[in-house]
């Protein structure tokens, strides 16, 4: 009993301990920000690692979720006899919860991961501290690149995750099953707002982004300097990642979509 | 510095996620009416505003030609006051009438206004005299019953 105490007491100021750390390494981090826009080759290389890279993964999960969408809207929608609003159903879950949210959830898997590894092995090798030995700050060097490569490549990946998603929802619909197609764009046209659901859309995939990012190079700069230690780092990166996308996809929903 | 590959694939990723959102924003999203530009505010009082939101359209011959403002219940008259944001660009004679409408058998409730013949065009601050309020459908099947039931005697006797 004691002992058990003992565990959740050293569990919880570890915890905190982390989270002030992570606050204070967030902070330095934007502090050396200035240096990966002046030398943009470096955070252009992350865009590629993170971005480009995770390009076929979003696109294909994309088309496929607007695949589902399009069967299970229009099952659901033809019992009311209103399956031409199929376009709107499509593209309003695709641009307010699926496009952001799968789309994190996918860019934490494929990209964070990735660069908590990275950095990890560079910890675990000494690299960030040999470079520390030559005056290059590795935050600066190293951490900030991958950070901005990740903040800018997320709202564009989940761009196209929800184009993709309508693209696949207008195949079923239209092509497959013969909802028509002017009713399929006029009515989406009709109720996706530009401000209310785009743009509020935008804003949380780019919060995903800064999320995801930040916990992915902070678990890499934090983890254990061991072989077991990144691998743990790296499951952190994936598992944390996904319980804040969560948590702030709640968060921002409440105060973005409340039905006024 | 020169230009590698690299440059090219990041820009074309770039080049692609903005394609993505000008589609989004083009093809799949409509731009509403910037809140708080160029409109002014009538106010209107029903009796019965039924399911009427905040933000609903106000349209007039079909065409959307502003927004619901705000809706509040006035403790004095036990109405409900709807505040109407017309665009400034459509102009209406003070004695337009306006009545809540349903888009089709279950879709949202807008405001229809149906202008009258006066001379003198509504300004910011004005109230709507004239209001029709929405149909409540337990009501009307409620009257439907009745009707029936008051029919059904007379319809009897007649047969007889």
């Amino acid at each position: 009993m004691n002992a058990l105490l003992r565990r959740i007491g050293a569990m919880t100021v570890d915890g905190v301990w982390r989270l002030g750390f992570m606050a204070r390494f967030f902070l330095a981090l934007l502090r050396c920000s200035g240096q990966s826009f002046r030398r943009l080759p470096l955070t252009i290389r992350e865009i590629y690692f993170s971005g480009v890279l995770s390009l076929l993964i979003i696109l294909v999960s994309g088309l496929f979720v607007g695949l589902v969408l399009g069967l299970q809207g229009y099952d659901i929608l033809q019992r009311f006899g209103s399956s031409d609003a199929l376009g709107i159903m499509v593209a309003l879950s695709l641009l307010r919860e699926l496009g952001p949210v799968v789309a994190g959830l996918l860019f934490a898997s494929r990209a964070g991961s990735a660069v908590t590894a990275e950095i990890g092995l560079m910890k675990t090798t000494e690299q960030l501290q040999a470079m520390d030995m030559m005056a290059v700050n590795p935050i600066a060097r190293v951490v900030a690149p991958r950070f901005w490569g990740g903040v800018i490549s997320m709202p564009l990946l989940a761009a196209m995750f929800s184009a993709m998603g309508i693209f696949g929802g207008w195949l079923i619909g239209v092509v497959a099953i013969g909802v028509d197609d002017g009713a399929f764009w006029s009515q989406m046209r009709a109720s996706v707002d530009f401000r209310y659901d785009i743009v509020n859309g935008t804003i949380k995939s780019f919060v995903f982004g800064v999320a995801v990012s930040l916990i992915a190079v902070f678990e890499g700069y934090d983890c254990q300097p061991t072989a077991e230690g990144v691998s743990r780092a790296i499951t952190r990166t994936v598992v944390s990642s996904a319980l804040a996308i969560l948590a702030l996809d709640f968060v921002l929903t409440s105060f973005m979509f409340r039905g006024l | 510095m020169s230009r590698t590959t690299l440059d090219l694939w990041v820009g074309l990723f770039v080049a692609l996620g903005f394609a993505a959102l000008v589609f989004l924003a083009v093809k799949v999203g409509s731009y509403t009416d910037a809140p708080g530009g160029a409109t002014y505010t009538v106010e209107a009082a029903f009796d019965n505003i039924g399911g009427l939101k905040t933000r609903a359209p106000v349209k007039s011959a079909g065409v959307v030609v502003g927004r619901v403002g705000g809706i509040h219940f006035d403790s004095q008259s036990y109405r409900a006051i709807v505040r109407l944001d017309l665009q400034r660009r459509y102009e209406f004679p003070v004695d337009t009438s306006a009545s809540i409408l349903t888009s089709g058998l279950l879709g949202e409730q807008y405001i229809g206004l149906d202008p009258g013949a006066d001379s003198e065009i509504l300004e910011d601050g004005d109230k709507l005299q004239i209001t029709q309020s929405a149909v409540v459908l337990e009501k009307l099947i409620g009257q439907f019953l009745f009707n029936k039931a008051a029919e059904t005697p007379t319809h009897g006797a007649s047969a007889q």
